[in-house]
């Protein structure tokens, strides 16, 4: 039996093609995946992403938890900023990536310490993991919860902010004061600016009861609501790694691109901690880059890539609606440079490809080198 | 979601027109496009090449996938749709409208084991 969020008869009602995606019926398109794609990147589109799972943290010993599961440091955090960062194994292997929030005292929340936002296949497994290594801190002060009375909706793309604002008057100063990366509370609304997109854009958890209509709101101001088809060709454009696909248990974030968002200079025992000092001190670690296909077809996850340095694999493919070329995300031995001409094996054969630098796109505009 | 009286079906929702001069147009069936989202890519086969029934023929790749189109019957390619090539997306906006090659049927008589329109409506339902 599929989950369902609480837009799900919205979506049906607007005849959005429905999938499977993690247990829960989501919505990949409501017609052209491609055209959703372009209102992300020119104006304004919406998605629901009420899927994805959030775990509030309270208590005093939400810092040290936290500073112990978490391979990035939320020491970095003042209140109201938001942290990327993986959850890792002992063996370095990655669980699932989140977003941290840091809330408490001086925010709207002073009772929750820290929202962490994660995947909805892995949200099982992630809280199963958390209780696990709770348990080694005895009796301190701290409760997880599952928030499952919230729905949230991702708005994203330059006209974003402003078009929630004129929706939601009461967002206005806020959304408008906001800096990226920030989380700011209004009444039971919680706004983040953050995304998975390469746009601006913010993303709202409110509770669930008030999401339909919040939904309907946007829509009739001219957000455009967008399914799961054009939030992975727009996360793939800005070079943003998907769980599952660029990244899982069998591999090290040092391999996955995600070296940057693991601290390894504050003196702190996470998880994972040795076996990521371990793999830096072997040397010869894979790299994460971008593929452009130089002619026609398009790169799929798992094909193979050929470089003068050894084999490689697409983790992630797509047809990239901006660029109007196919683009990949690969794992390539050490030595591989941007820029350097590659061998892929597509489906009809061997094909060249152009190494470059993540991301693709940002903001709108185009990064990536011409073909 | 409409399936035109006049073609004949393949169970992998290939669609077949038989013509006047007895070679058959090809394409993918309007429910095939809409499960395959906007297509982005088009592999077509070479004119004069010979396939056999069911026999992988050409390639279309949507955003999501890669989907394998296959030879409706045994025949050899007399032509094949060049203008799609820039503009896989012709078969999003009109499927029925856009064949992908033309094929000269080795027996005239196998499209008869192909699916009437009321034989492929009751398979897409099925489908759904």
């Amino acid at each position: 039996m599929l989950k369902h969020t609480p837009l799900f008869e919205l979506h049906s009602a607007a005849g959005a093609r429905m999938v499977d995606f993690g247990g829960w019926e989501m919505p990949i398109n409501y017609g052209s995946q491609i055209e959703e794609h372009h209102a992300v990147r020119r104006d304004c589109g919406m998605f629901d992403v009420s899927h994805m799972r959030a775990i509030d943290l309270a208590g005093v010993a939400s810092r040290d938890f936290l500073r112990h599961l978490l391979a990035n440091d939320v020491d970095r955090l003042v209140p109201g900023k938001a942290l990327y960062s993986c959850l890792l194994r002992p063996d370095g292997g990655v669980i699932d990536d989140l977003i941290a929030y840091r809330l408490g005292a001086g925010t709207g929340l002073p009772d929750i310490a820290y929202r962490l936002v994660v995947n909805a296949a892995t949200a099982a497994t992630d809280l199963a993991w958390m209780e696990q290594v709770r348990a080694r801190f005895g009796q301190a002060d701290l409760a997880l919860r599952l928030r499952t009375d919230l729905a949230l909706i991702a708005i994203q793309g330059p006209q974003a902010r402003a078009r929630a604002a004129q929706v939601a008057p009461q967002l206005a100063t806020l959304l408008a004061d906001l800096g990226p990366f920030h989380a700011a509370v209004q009444g039971d609304w919680f706004v983040a600016r953050t995304g998975y997109t390469g746009e601006d854009g913010c993303e709202i958890a409110l509770p669930a009861d008030q999401a339909p209509a919040f939904w309907q709101a946007l829509a009739a101001a001219g957000v455009a609501p967008c399914g799961l088809g054009a939030r992975d060709t727009l996360r793939l454009e800005a070079g943003m790694n998907l769980y599952g696909s660029d990244m899982d248990e069998t591999l090290s974030p040092l391999e996955a691109g995600l070296a940057w968002t693991v601290d390894l200079r504050s003196p702190r025992d996470f998880i994972g901690r040795a076996a990521l000092e371990r793999q830096q001190a072997a040397g010869g670690l894979r790299q994460f880059l971008g593929l452009r296909l130089l002619g026609r077809g398009v790169l799929r996850s798992h094909q193979e890539v050929q470089t003068a340095q050894g084999p490689g694999e697409i983790t992630s493919g797509t047809f990239s609606p901006t660029l109007q070329a196919s683009i990949g995300l690969a794992r390539l031995p050490a030595g591989v440079q941007p820029g350097d001409e590659v061998t892929v094996t597509l489906r009809s054969g061997p094909a060249p490809a152009r190494v470059c630098r993540l991301p693709f796109v940002r903001h709108g505009k185009v990064l990536a080198p011409a073909a | 979601m409409t399936v035109p009286a006049d073609l004949h079906y393949t169970e992998s929702h290939e669609w077949v027109r038989t013509e006047a001069d007895g070679t058959v147009l090809v394409g993918i069936t309007d429910f095939a496009q809409e499960a395959l989202g906007d297509l982005v890519y088009i592999e077509l086969p070479e004119a004069g090449k010979t396939y056999a029934a069911r026999q992988v023929i050409a390639v279309v790749e949507s955003v999501k996938a890669a989907s394998d189109i296959y030879a409706p019957v045994a025949g050899t390619v007399v032509a094949v749709n060049e203008s799609l090539k820039d503009a896989p997306e012709a078969l999003n906006q009109d499927a029925f409208g856009s064949w992908l090659f033309r094929l000269q049927p080795a027996n005239a008589a196998d499209t008869g084991g192909l699916l009437d329109a009321a034989g492929y409506q009751k398979q897409i339902d099925s489908e759904k």
